[in-house]
């Protein structure tokens, strides 16, 4: 059997790819370390020595400000040295190709790089090329995986729901083109959710979306019943042209969470939202801001998590 | 070899110790996994007013580039403010000295103490830096290659043992 491209000989986690295929252990481990930085996250000094000396790329070959960001700032909290490097706007358009971006960074001294791609399947191809002390954290590709948010999403759930088992946990919309969704399902079963649950149109559900252990609703009425984590994703507004759906007003009916069909929920339920949310599309702004939403919590857990995958990959 | 002393029979002498130290900011932090549950029973014969701080040094380590992150930390709590205070830090085997200059480290991210002392249970010699204990229980001679471990049996009482150094 060929060896899990994440994990090195001794099946510690070398880079952080996927969540897809990492044992329980390694998902729980990097919760519990996670939770230890949510305290230094609240301390006055925000600032632990663990990554002094070693230099962490942040490559985003497509944008995105708050992942970067976070990233940014996790890296920072290890007392890392950060080198943000927007591609889109620099060599790649001059032509250079990945590895040969990723090889001059790495005669730079890097020793993390945080990879953001459009093409599913960039970062893997960045973890088979680097040296054995580089490690390579996936910050999004393509439509495959986003396994950082796909913790931090695992983590406020614990947070707030302490145990996994017994949850029933819906996921709705877009979950074809979300790589965010795709991430967050492998953990949550892994994790032993027993009940995971995607709400949406047809057209917006991947095709056999059931292998992957979830139950399928096309009615968001029924999905929500007794649901004590509602995780709404982003509908992208490029989909709207694709013919995918008629229009926002009718897939805000459907789908959107508002204050009743959040009613149906448990009165303890979660809302989760990657973000960034498009109010009065996917989500009503009276759900966005209130009591029980945990929108912006998983912002600040997000910081956490990030700094636990950094500092595990970065010893290993 | 002479024997490991009772971990139990320690607890007293030590308290009898710290107990003519004590100020009206005192404050006891255990260090996890051993020191923690020392300071534990510590805190509740000396009657500390302030809350007992718990802390994982695992963030400060000084081998980290060597080890890694190689057990889930716990978290530190820290249940008072550290600005002023004298600080009573506990662990159970004083060693080489670095998890001591690591806990060290971490407090002073949380503020300027008035004073740190330090106590515990055993110390086994074997420094690296220049660090010393205060309080000590006993001192202990250890065989090379052993490592020696504070365990907590189910009914809560701590007891020493002697086991091979892990690789």
């Amino acid at each position: 059997m060929p060896r899990n491209p994440q994990l090195n000989a001794r099946g510690e986690l070398q880079h952080l790819l996927s969540i897809e295929g990492l044992p329980r252990e390694i998902l729980t481990q990097i919760l519990d370390t996670a939770e230890s930085f949510v305290g230094v996250t609240e301390r006055e000094v925000k600032k632990v020595p663990l990554l002094r000396g070693k230099s962490v790329f942040n490559l985003f070959f497509e944008s995105s400000t708050r992942t970067r960001t976070t990233f940014e700032i996790a890296a920072k909290r290890l007392s890392a040295d950060v080198i943000n490097l927007n591609i889109a706007t620099s060599s790649q358009s001059k032509g250079e190709s990945l590895l040969d971006t990723v090889a001059n960074l790495s005669a730079m001294q890097a020793d993390v790089f945080v990879v953001r791609h459009a093409s599913s399947g960039a970062p893997f191809l960045v973890a088979r090329h680097v040296k054995p002390h580089e490690h390579v954290i996936n910050a999004g590709d393509g439509r495959h995986a986003h396994p950082t948010q796909g913790l931090l999403d695992l983590y406020t759930i614990r947070h707030y729901k302490r145990e996994f088992g017994g949850l029933v946990v819906a996921v709705v919309g877009d979950v074809l083109h979300s790589r965010v969704a795709r991430s967050l399902i492998h953990g949550l079963t892994t994790l032993g959710v027993p009940e995971v649950r995607v709400i949406g149109p047809q057209t917006l559900l991947p095709a056999g979306v059931e292998a992957l252990g979830v139950r399928v609703f096309h009615d968001m009425s029924a999905g929500l019943r007794d649901a004590d984590v509602i995780v709404m994703l982003r509908l992208q507004n490029e989909r709207m042209t694709g013919a995918l759906l008629p229009s926002a007003q009718e897939y805000f009916m459907k789908y959107g969470l508002t204050a009743e069909k959040l009613a149906l929920a448990k009165p303890d339920v979660i809302v989760m939202h990657p973000g960034p949310m498009n109010r009065g599309v996917e989500i009503d702004s009276s759900v966005a801001d209130g009591p029980r939403s945990v929108i912006l919590p998983q912002v600040t857990y997000g910081i956490a998590v990030r700094m636990a995958v950094m500092s595990i990959v970065a010893g290993n | 070899m002479t024997p490991l002393p009772d971990a139990e029979a320690l607890l007293e002498p030590l308290v009898a110790s710290l107990r003519p130290q004590l100020t009206p900011t005192s404050a006891m932090i255990g260090l996890y996994t051993g020191g923690a549950w020392l300071a534990e029973r510590l805190h509740a014969m000396l009657g500390l007013e302030a809350p007992l701080g718990l802390m994982d040094i695992a963030f400060y380590r000084d081998d980290y580039h060597k080890q890694g992150l190689k057990h889930d930390p716990k978290r530190t709590r820290i249940p008072f403010d550290v600005e002023g205070r004298d600080l009573l830090l506990v662990d159970d085997v004083l060693y080489t000295g670095r998890t001591v200059r690591a806990a060290m480290n971490e407090l002073f991210d949380y503020g300027r103490p008035r004073s740190i002392t330090l106590a515990v249970l055993v110390d086994r010699g074997g420094r690296q830096l220049p660090i010393c204990a205060q309080h000590c229980g006993a001192r202990v001679e250890v065989p090379e290659g052993m490592r020696l471990r504070l365990k907590r049996t189910a009914d809560g009482r701590l007891r020493l043992e002697l086991e091979p150094h892990a690789a």
